[in-house]
């Protein structure tokens, strides 16, 4: 995450220099790759900025028609031409009202569509980027993305852009009535342009800074909120929700201490503003009176550029509102693009190889070797081989790397060496799609979403049938507790919707990986959380899921190793041992202190004992 | 949750049934939405009123500086270049001066505004953000686990941005819009009152604008607020479960659901802009067809003698500037209703209250023994019809090791969770030490009772701190204790920054294993009297397990623990073993006695000890 040291504003030192320049060019590159988002609609775009500046002219005509009719007509009594020009008023007057309302009435779809495609396409990357990116980026920080980063773009599109380009045109044909009537007084008002001008770019810099900074902290403090209520249970359990609360207080500071320093940027950029363009009409005064007394100028032209710059100070005035505006935009579109950006190293390949029909479901590790991203090599050349049809367990140390392996089959993480082959094809060969659907899942912790349960067990099938969802849940010995649930099938479960115990939660994950009939199953200790009671029968279940399927089941239980053809030892990186169970309790001291549990030490104290 | 709760068939078939709260808003509930949503915006504004009328002085004083500029320049065209002709500048140098002097104060009591309104408005979201924070965590998990964190979530973040736009553009454009409403509103009555009276005319169409605009706008916005909502809980639920999403190729389902909350939250959007347009450009044909009446009539009674030109003229420059803070008001009525569908949604959060309430005056429990005593307690959950647990008393001296088996829905969790007062008996009571729990501070409770769940969630930080939230004064050395005893030192020590690596989110860089191992250092470091542990080792490999059960062993030699678990190697570590079934307790006794009755854990033990053989 960026990380800025505190920045006073307008004082500039070297490093921030050469900053200046490097965000100016970012800050352009950035909001120019908003352009294919908005370029369908560039008609309707071009609609209403015609409509702001029409709006804009119909205001102008107002005030001057009025001034006419009033000066003209009305003082000398020719009451002939008045009702016209009354009626020109009134037209003027409700060409504006309807200007007004096109212009809102059309930015309105652009806007938000813009801003609703976006958050699709960032959703779309980040259902895509690997197991990894989510791991290491806080979640918070990809929400406040695909939130208030994004209002931040509606607005700019709704209003920022449109008068961005408005305000500075019009700013540019005033200075340039201005020069027409005098390039004197023209002089005069760019003295006070130009150090509007350098102070604007100075302010950018800094204001980007805080902006980006600001956004951040708000990611930050998303994620405790987030924290704070999936970890209520540990925090009601120790009491220690004040400690949580401390912590948000603390960061919830900052953010306001990072938003008044952006006001106080933002305040001092507004004064300069507000300032300079009276201070050149107090200039022009001065200098026009001068040139009035050396019969230089007429009174006439000094009120003309004077009334000119007065009709300028709004746009003028504005575009401090207009530059905070796009600094926020360019600084929520840096940290979208970052993400957009980031790669999506698990893809299918180019051309992928088709499976070999009919499928066998020979699963082969080859020397295998996985690192993650900061070089800790957690498999160091892993070798097994997984007959079609057979079960081989799992079984390794506290943190030796079983979950990973399995994580390396449905390719949630990829090899760092070496291969895995299905039937002899490098699963990266495969289309993610055939991958994943050959090869089914269940985590250790399973997730449930607030959905029906067919939904949650038809997860990856679409349009999944009922029997189908009805014999995964027989399988995994899940049918009966799901009838009895007060809607059954149809009922929602999950965060949102009815709360399940860990056994029962787990045996949907089982249904889950089991629906659709995958050849190949990779299962993460799916029997840690299930109680006696219901071991036995979802260990009944599993026996049947498991004949005729290829699988690879990560076990910590003698009864679990039981189900399986052949063991496999996982012990620093390697396969260290691999064979029947009965066979490594007798050869391996390993495996024997691994899997020979207290359980069984008991029973053979016990039995010694009597 | 308030409303009626009856089962609501969802448009989208996939979320399933659920028992839920009736989203239609009558007219009626409507006013009372916002009169809390308008309360708790008192509530917040109150503590700055000091500050708040500094701000609105210096709004003031700057429009008045402001006001008098045209008027310098006027008497710097008007006398001061005349003088000067004549061959003094004295006028003219005296107007510009002028006129330099009450810029820079214009300027400066705006940058004095700014800098005010800008501390009022973030003082007040901070104290919005506290509030809602501390609320939540108040709450019970009753509360939290029918709740979702991702409503919560948007509570604290989108909703709390809704107000922020009110206090950073809204009060500015008001108080500037006002002031100069008022102030031309005044000129004008002086200028000419029948001319006025076209002006106050032209109110009677702006108020029903105004009343259709308030009903529209807080319609559109309530829609963004309870979309916006749906998208954070999607967005959360998929980066949560995204190991799943992608194993199970839900990636396109999943995006047909977001397509449909985005499509809600932009077609929202679309129409509270255009409600916005349609407010907008009224006010803005009220105004206009104004000014064309007051011409018209004024250049009637100029030909009959009965107006001065002079103030026809005035009165047509005023009446421009009159309606043009009106695009102002119009901006910060769209902040304030967008804010008001957000507070009603905070308030809504805020009167939420916690189920499992802190005692108003309780007894002192500095050092709880760990004597349990469930004193005719019933319990279900609330909404729910089954009774989980019926009438039944029970009594657990201090010191005692007490394992709970039964299956799936028999109630130990439920138990446990009575134990650690994450909810309150339906009926009766829970004692520690003969005290009521719902007598106990949280305090007191919380430093003698910890319960230790399969969930083991870790909080992004480093290893230390996550065991350090046992005993947040915990030092270094005691927390390696900690870890040491429960055989988790070891791998700590071979992470790359040992204590201090950080754990990433959700505890991603460790196995499940090895964060229960956290989770249970962070329990012993806490050292409660009573200690619930509820399938807390499910995912320790055996050597790990066994290490953790020796530690336990030792542990729980003097002080009180309730044992879910499903390996009965644990269970036999216990000195009493209750099995329940249905919620009923239906065998009581050390697993001894127990194994030698020929109950049910007696056929559990020996089916247990066949599987090992």
């Amino acid at each position: 995450m960026l990380t800025v040291g505190r920045t006073s504003y307008f004082g500039d030192d070297l490093e921030g220099a050469h900053r200046v320049s490097d965000q100016r060019n970012s800050t352009i590159r950035t909001l120019r790759r908003l352009w294919p988002y908005v370029r369908p609609y560039r008609a309707r775009m071009a609609v209403v900025l015609s409509a702001t500046m029409l709006a804009m002219l119909c205001g102008l005509g107002i005030p001057l028609l009025t001034q006419r009719i009033v000066d003209g007509p009305i003082q000398n009594k020719q009451t002939a031409a008045l009702p016209w020009l009354i009626i020109g008023v009134l037209v003027l007057g409700i060409g504006e009202a309807v200007l007004f309302y096109i212009r809102r009435k059309v930015v309105a779809r652009p806007a938000a569509q813009v801003e609703a495609r976006m958050r699709f396409d960032l959703y779309q990357r980040l259902q895509r980027l690997p197991v990894a990116f989510h791991d290491r980026w806080q979640s918070g920080q990809l929400l406040s993305r695909g939130t208030n980063d994004l209002t931040t773009v509606r607005r700019f599109v709704a209003f920022g852009m449109v008068f961005l380009v408005v305000n500075t045109l019009v700013v540019v044909v005033g200075m340039g009535i201005i020069a027409s009537l005098s390039p004197t007084l023209l002089v005069v008002s760019l003295c006070g342009a130009l150090p509007l001008i350098v102070i604007s770019y100075l302010f950018e810099a800094k204001f980007k800074v805080v902006a980006r900074r600001a956004q951040d902290q708000s990611g930050d403090l998303t994620t405790i909120v987030e924290e704070s209520v999936l970890g209520i249970r540990v925090l009601k359990a120790f009491g220690r929700g004040p400690v949580l609360t401390s912590r948000f207080l603390a960061q919830a500071r900052d953010l306001r201490k990072t938003e008044l320093n952006k006001i106080s940027i933002l305040a001092a950029l507004w004064s300069v503003l507000i300032v300079l363009p009276e201070l050149s009409i107090a200039g022009m005064l001065g200098v026009g009176a001068f040139g009035i007394v050396n019969g230089t100028m007429t009174v006439g032209t000094l009120v003309a550029a004077v009334a000119v710059s007065a009709y300028l100070r709004w746009p003028i005035d504005s575009i401090g509102w207009l530059l905070a505006e796009t600094n926020m935009t360019a600084a929520a579109l840096e940290r979208y693009w970052e993400v957009i950006d980031s790669p999506v190293t698990i893809t299918s390949p180019a051309s992928p190889v088709p499976l070999p029909t009919p499928l066998r479901g020979h699963v082969r590790f080859e020397g295998v070797r996985f690192a993650f991203e900061d070089g800790r090599e957690v498999l160091t050349g892993v070798d097994l081989d997984l007959r079609p049809g057979e079960t081989v367990a799992l079984v390794g140390a506290t943190g030796s790397g079983k979950t990973t392996l399995t994580a390396l089959v449905p390719r949630l993480a990829d090899v760092t060496g070496g291969r895995i082959t299905i039937d002899g094809v490098d699963v990266r060969d495969l289309s993610l799609e055939d991958l994943r659907t050959v090869v089914g899942t269940a985590f250790e912790e399973p997730v449930l979403f607030s959905a029906s349960v067919t939904e949650n067990v038809g997860l990856g099938v679409p349009d999944v049938s009922e029997a189908s969802v009805r014999e995964a849940l027989r399988v995994a010995k899940a049918e009966e507790f799901v009838d009895a649930l007060p809607w059954g099938l149809q009922t929602r479960i999950g965060e949102q919707g009815l709360s399940l115990s860990g056994g029962q939660r787990q045996r949907l994950a089982l249904a889950r990986a089991v629906v659709g009939r995958p050849a190949v199953l990779v299962l993460d200790d799916p029997l840690s959380a299930l109680d006696v009671h219901t071991e036995a029968e979802v260990e009944a279940a599993l026996r049947r899921v498991l004949r005729g399927v290829t699988a690879l089941v990560v076990a910590h239980r003698s009864s679990t190793v039981q189900l399986a053809d052949r063991v496999a030892m996982l012990a620093d990186g390697k396969i260290t041992a691999i064979g029947s169970h009965r066979k490594l309790l007798e050869t391996n001291e390993e495996y024997r202190r691994l899997l020979s549990s207290l359980d069984a030490d008991e029973v053979v104290e016990e039995e010694v004992a009597s | 949750m308030s409303g009626t709760v009856t089962p609501v068939q969802q448009e989208e078939e996939w979320r399933g049934v659920a028992a839920e709260e009736i989203v239609e808003i009558s007219h009626s509930t409507g006013l009372r939405l916002q009169a809390r949503s308008r309360k708790l915006l008192g509530s917040l504004v109150r503590p700055h009123i000091g500050r708040a009328s500094l701000a609105v002085a210096s709004v003031i004083g700057g429009n008045l500086a402001n006001l008098a500029l045209p008027l310098l320049i006027a008497a710097a065209i008007d006398s001061g270049i005349p003088a000067a002709m004549r061959g003094d500048v004295s006028v003219l140098l005296w107007c510009v001066a002028g006129y330099a002097i009450c810029a820079g104060l214009t300027t400066f009591l705006r940058w004095a505004f700014l800098r005010v309104s800008g501390r009022v408005g973030q003082d007040m979201l901070l104290d919005l953000r506290e509030r809602i924070f501390r609320h939540s965590q108040r709450l019970s998990v009753g509360f939290h686990e029918s709740y979702t964190s991702g409503k919560v979530i948007s509570r604290t973040t989108s909703d709390v941005d809704a107000l922020q736009d009110l206090v950073e553009e809204g009060l500015d454009s008001l108080f500037n819009a006002l002031l100069s409403v008022a102030g031309i509103a005044i000129i004008l009555l002086w200028l000419d009152m029948p001319l006025a009276s076209v002006v106050v005319a032209g109110f009677v169409p702006l108020f029903f604008i105004w009343r259709w605009f308030r009903r529209r706008s807080m319609e559109a916005y309530r829609g963004t607020r309870g979309a916006i909502a749906k998208i954070i809980i999607q967005f959360v639920e998929s980066m949560n479960g995204i190991r799943a999403v992608q194993a199970f190729r839900r990636q396109p389902r999943n995006e047909t659901i977001m397509t449909g909350f985005n499509g809600q939250f932009r077609d929202a959007n679309v129409d509270a802009l255009g409600v916005m347009a349609t407010f907008v450009a009224t006010i803005r044909l009220i105004g206009n067809v104004s000014l064309a009446v007051v011409l018209a009539w004024g250049a009637y009674r100029v030909a009959g003698g009965s107006l001065e030109l002079g103030v026809l003229t005035a009165f047509t420059v005023y009446l421009r500037r009159f309606y043009d803070p009106f695009d102002e008001l119009a901006m910060f009525a769209n902040s304030y209703s967008s804010a008001t569908a957000a507070l009603e949604k905070i308030s809504g959060l805020l009167e939420e209250e916690p189920s499992v309430p802190e005692p108003t005056s309780p007894v002192a429990l500095p050092h709880a023994r760990g004597a349990i005593r469930f004193s005719g307690v019933e319990f279900q959950y609330p909404g729910t019809t089954r009774q989980v647990l019926p009438r039944f008393s029970l009594e657990v001296p201090a010191g005692q090791t007490v394992a709970l088996v039964g299956a799936t829905g028999a109630g130990k969790t439920t138990l446990a969770k009575l134990v650690s007062r994450f909810y309150d008996p339906t009926a009766g009571s829970v004692l520690l030490d003969g005290v009521d729990l719902r007598s106990v501070a949280d305090t007191d409770l919380r430093r003698a009772v910890v319960m230790v769940t399969q969930e083991n969630f870790l909080f992004s930080g480093s290893v230390a701190d996550n065991i350090a939230l046992g005993k947040p004064s915990a030092s270094r050395a005691e927390i390696e204790a900690a870890a040491a005893e429960v055989g988790a030192h070891e791998f700590i020590a071979a992470l790359p920054d040992g204590y201090d690596t950080d754990v990433r989110k959700r505890g991603g860089r460790l196995s499940s294993g090895q964060r229960q191992m956290v989770a249970f250092a962070r329990a012993f470091l806490a050292n409660p009297a009573v200690l619930v542990l509820d399938e807390a080792t499910s995912s320790l490999d055996v050597p790990t397990e066994r290490a953790v059960q020796a530690a336990l062993e030792t542990v729980l030699a003097d002080r009180t623990a309730f044992i879910i678990a499903h390996r009965l190697s644990t269970v036999l570590i216990a000195d009493r073993v209750l099995v329940l079934d249905g919620g009923i307790v239906v065998e009581d006794g050390s697993p001894e006695e127990l194994i030698g009755e020929r109950g049910r854990f007696a056929a559990l033990h020996t089916a247990w000890r066949d599987s090992l053989a």
